[in-house]
């Protein structure tokens, strides 16, 4: 290809000819992307919609039914009731910085206990076999029976901070006992649970009464079939 | 399209997939195949889609090969196949979404695949589109071959399952490193070696038919 084309060829090719091709092909390759966006964007939205909303019932085993609150602009929760339409659990987003990239987790606060009880990925890139522990290691699910999720007098932020500490050394119903061997991945979901949670439960409490108040039949988002 | 047609060339399909495998014989696009090998249905899945963007770009750079003129032909060919790319990533999303999570940016990477592009200059842009389309799924098919080699030793030492079906049942300890990086490299030289070493012996046997044929 590199072969040295003789000059003269070169100069024949106008520079109009070079603009066309290159416009129309960008014009077609625009038109394929577009067209193949708007058909796929429904599937991909419904997916995205069945991830999070598995991911939910998964967390909260009880409920059926789930509702998105706006809790503040950008902020989200989704909450989730049984069939008679109790407030079985709200379950919000939470990240922080792990081993090798971000670790995005939903969790579960149940208002019945005002405690967390138990949390999912939703992407990680932590070390397989290593990290990825926090989903499998039995003792440190144990954590996520009960966490301490009280708010301090004034319901502005936690009575105790949410931390994660090292193997062995938990003493409170707030500590996470972290996975000796994956210490950093333990200490990013505590670290989520907590950034998040210090936010969202402030804003979640004065709401409370009024989130468990709604029905299932008055226009939960989502209803399973 | 019969055996017989003489427009059509078999053996520029069946290089792709032994003689000039992208993998094993070019070393070509070695980022996915040590990124995205830690699972054979990973693999599949990465071979599939880049055997897709290799056909339509292929198809496409053959079809329009008289137009482009040659000072912008590898800005064009850069845009045929990111054009492309960017299809198979909606595609992913919509089949399914924790598939599109493993395989991560690999997919966006397929642009810089030097195959892909070697195939649309090397190959589409001098060759009639069935011929052309022919050699880029040989290659693709090729190239597919090779990830699952990698994907399938991979995830039965390192995960003791195959295909996400487990194997062996929970005695077995599995091998973590072979899921990491460095099991990467490993088995690809795994291989190599072993190919490499067929690849001789043939080409020794063939010397001593000579030698006895001159005899």
């Amino acid at each position: 290809m590199s072969q040295a084309q003789p000059d003269s060829l070169q100069h024949q090719t106008p520079a109009l000819r070079m603009l066309v091709t290159l416009g129309g092909v960008a014009m077609l390759s625009g038109f394929l992307i577009v067209l193949v966006y708007q058909l796929t964007k429904p599937i991909i939205e419904e997916n995205q919609r069945l991830a999070i909303e598995q991911m939910v019932f998964k967390l909260v085993p009880a409920a059926s039914i789930r509702r998105d609150i706006e809790l503040a602009p950008g902020l989200s929760v989704y909450a989730a009731y049984d069939e008679q339409g109790r407030l079985k659990g709200v379950v919000a987003r939470g990240a922080a910085q792990g081993y090798a990239d971000l670790v995005h987790l939903l969790y579960n606060y149940a208002p019945d206990c005002d405690c967390i009880k138990g949390f999912d990925i939703l992407k990680m890139a932590e070390t397989p076999g290593l990290g990825d522990k926090i989903l499998t290691d039995k003792a440190f699910l144990a954590n996520f029976d009960y966490l301490d999720a009280r708010l301090d007098g004034e319901g502005k932020q936690l009575a105790n901070p949410i931390v994660t500490v090292k193997h062995g050394k938990k003493q409170e119903q707030w500590q996470i006992d972290a996975i000796s061997g994956a210490t950093v991945t333990s200490r990013a979901v505590g670290k989520a649970i907590n950034d998040s949670a210090q936010r969202m439960l402030p804003l979640l409490q004065p709401r409370l009464d009024e989130i468990r108040q709604i029905q299932p039949g008055q226009k939960p988002s989502e209803q399973q079939p | 399209m019969s055996l017989h047609n003489p427009h059509i060339d078999w053996q520029t399909f069946t290089d792709g997939l032994w003689k000039e495998n992208p993998v094993f014989v070019m070393l070509l696009g070695m980022c996915p195949v040590l990124a995205v090998t830690n699972s054979a249905i990973n693999a599949l899945a990465m071979g599939l889609a880049t055997t897709f963007v290799l056909l339509a770009s292929g198809l496409l750079v053959s079809l329009l090969r008289h137009q482009i003129p040659k000072q912008v032909r590898i800005a064009t060919y850069i845009l045929i196949i990111a054009t492309f790319v960017t299809i198979v990533d909606y595609l992913i999303q919509a089949i399914s979404l924790e598939l599109y999570n493993a395989l991560g940016a690999f997919i966006q990477l397929i642009v810089v695949n030097c195959m892909i592009l070697g195939r649309a200059e090397a190959y589409a842009s001098k060759h009639r589109v069935a011929k052309s389309l022919l050699n880029a799924l040989g290659m693709g098919l090729g190239f597919t071959f090779a990830l699952l080699c990698l994907g399938v030793v991979r995830e039965v030492l390192g995960a003791g399952s195959l295909f996400g079906v487990d194997l062996f049942g929970s005695q077995f300890e599995p091998w973590v490193v072979m899921v990491l990086p460095p099991g990467g490299f490993i088995v690809l030289g795994g291989w190599l070696l072993l190919f490499e070493w067929l690849r001789e012996r043939r080409a020794a046997a063939q010397l001593e038919k000579e030698a006895a044929r001159a005899r």
